[in-house]
């Protein structure tokens, strides 16, 4: 009952670095860029959501509207005003300033929420599942259910739509997307949307699993979503939902038997070893320079 | 009767090398058009102006009498300006069927909810594009691998593939740069056939670009001839074959007895 447990709680956490990793994966099939902000836009939707229900006294559907809305409004002006510019740039200054972005959005909210860590409210107020001697939360499930159904709505929207089908021609080449008539730079808009909305259920999820927000919870979390999206291959959209679940599953196996306090090691060694053995990860495509 | 394609004074520099100057070209509905020239004249050069992949330096280029100066490459892809690679550019991590319909997006308006939703806007239209592409590849003959990834295609069959995308894109001039590169000389024979019905199927211009002289002097009506960006003749393509100063760019110097010209190979 004990791995059970640890299973499923794996499975939660896991299945939010998933929808975190998906936008990582995303942006960089897309643009090619490792975009270090994203971490710190979950941390602005899971504020969003605070905001919303402590100070405004807004229900939670409402605000958790909200703040899938303002990131997304938050990702598209990022790209715009941030990324948009420097296309043509060498790759190196997109991502450092991604990291200038990432930094920035720390110290404002630091500045304007201060740094203290603040109470996030209970969402769900479902009884918990008896599972052998343990207590499973009803938000550990609905974690898991939220995740799979947006992993869900995702793959279709990238396999049947229109939308998805531009997504996936401008990533393997923009120039001939653009020749099939397709607005690229709309493309890209859309695709910093998703995986800002993506970002704000994720937040909403972890808030409600560690019930506390502050400035810099985006820092540790985007970075195993980063470590998941490059073991499942970064680029790869079936690869960030397998690569975010791995590495919940090692971490939270990790901490059931082994100690709580290498979880972080073990995820930055998967890390380290996916890079030494298969840079490409689990599913990423080979990378074929084109000459 | 008036053109579909008006290309007038077309030039573009790169630094200080002048790619190409001084094009002019019109063309007229169903017409097969070629353009050759040796390496390096500009051919390419005036397909990547005809898409504004690059902008030009000079000069303009009008579809159906609409300047499409300062226009993205993919407003001029709505427009009716389609074309194929030289280097075969097929999405190649993804299916036949969706290589097809990525090209069909511009005839899809469903949104984002409706998709969704999945309200029956995004069924219909995902349906009847999903149709025209089956048609599209039946064309060439190629319905039977619609679920194969692109590059996982023969060589003949992704060159068809690329006729097949562009031309899902509506267009009223199809651009083909070297379709027959590579092929046999079978394989030209049955390629000049195919441009050929495309032409007639479709009721579409076509330009292109090739160095096999048995397919230029085979299927195009009229043949302009690059060198050094500038065009040194156009005509029929008898006329071209019997032209001393295309002999001369491309042999370097006469026979001579100055009338052999260019052998269909």
């Amino acid at each position: 009952m004990t791995f059970l447990y640890q299973v499923i709680n794996g499975l939660q956490v896991g299945s939010i670095y998933a929808l975190v990793a998906l936008g990582y994966s995303m942006v960089y099939g897309i643009v090619n860029l490792i975009n270090f902000a994203h971490g710190d836009i979950i941390m602005v939707g899971a504020y969003c959501a605070w905001l919303a229900m402590m100070k405004w006294g807004a229900p939670p559907w409402i605000s958790i509207l909200f703040a899938i809305a303002f990131c997304t409004v938050l990702g598209m002006t990022i790209e715009k005003v941030a990324y948009k510019p420097l296309r043509k740039s060498p790759r190196i200054s997109l991502l450092i300033t991604a990291i200038g972005v990432s930094l920035f959005l720390e110290n404002l909210a630091q500045l304007v929420f201060t740094a203290n860590p603040q109470r996030f409210p209970t969402i769900v107020t479902l009884p918990s599942i008896q599972l052998g001697s343990r207590q499973l939360s009803a938000t550990t499930i609905m974690t898991i259910v939220v995740s799979v159904f947006f992993m869900v709505v995702l793959s279709f929207l990238v396999n049947k739509t229109k939308m998805g089908k531009a997504m996936r021609a401008a990533s393997e080449d923009e120039a001939t997307a653009q020749l099939m008539g397709i607005n690229v730079n709309h493309t890209i808009s859309f695709t910093f949307a998703i995986g800002s909305a993506l970002a704000a259920v994720g937040a909403i999820l972890y808030c409600s699993a560690y019930t506390q927000l502050s400035p810099l919870m985006g820092v540790m979390l985007g970075l195993k979503a980063f470590v998941a999206a490059v073991l499942g291959g970064i680029g790869s959209i079936p690869g960030a939902m397998i690569g975010g679940l791995v590495i919940g599953l090692a971490e939270s196996l990790t901490k059931g038997y082994i100690s709580s306090q290498l979880a972080d090691g073990v995820v930055f060694g998967i890390l380290i070893v996916v890079l030494l053995i298969k840079p490409t990860g689990l599913m990423g495509r080979s990378m074929n320079e084109k000459v | 009767m008036t053109p579909i394609l008006d290309v007038a004074n077309l030039g573009i520099d790169f630094g200080g090398l002048q790619a190409l100057d001084d094009f002019n070209i019109q063309v007229y509905n169903n017409e097969i058009v070629g353009l050759i020239g040796p390496n390096g004249a500009g051919k390419t050069t005036v397909f990547n102006l005809l898409t504004s992949v690059y902008q030009p330096s000079r000069g303009s280029i009008a579809l159906e009498g609409k300047k499409t100066k300062g226009k993205n490459t993919y407003q001029v892809t709505q427009s009716g300006i389609a074309r194929t690679f030289q280097n075969i550019r097929l999405f190649k991590d993804i299916s036949v069927l969706d290589n097809v319909m990525v090209a069909m997006h511009n005839g899809m308006s469903y949104t984002l909810a409706e998709a969704v939703l999945r309200l029956p806007s995004y069924w219909k239209q995902e349906a009847a594009a999903r149709r025209t592409a089956m048609d599209l590849l039946a064309v060439f003959d190629m319905q039977g691998v619609a679920d194969a990834k692109a590059g996982s295609l023969p060589y003949g069959a992704q060159r068809r593939l690329e006729i097949a995308r562009a031309l899902a894109t509506h267009p009223k001039v199809l651009l083909l740069d070297e379709p027959a590169a590579g092929m046999n000389p079978s394989e030209t024979a049955e390629l000049m056939t195919t441009i050929r019905s495309i032409r007639d199927r479709f009721n579409i211009a076509i330009i292109l670009i090739e160095h096999d002289m048995s397919l230029v002097m085979g299927i195009c009506e009229r043949i302009l001839v690059l060198n050094y960006g500038l065009v040194i003749a156009q005509g029929t393509p008898e006329e071209i074959r019997n032209n001393p100063l295309v002999v001369e760019a491309y042999l370097g110097k006469k026979d001579s007895d100055g009338k052999k010209g260019i052998q269909a190979s």
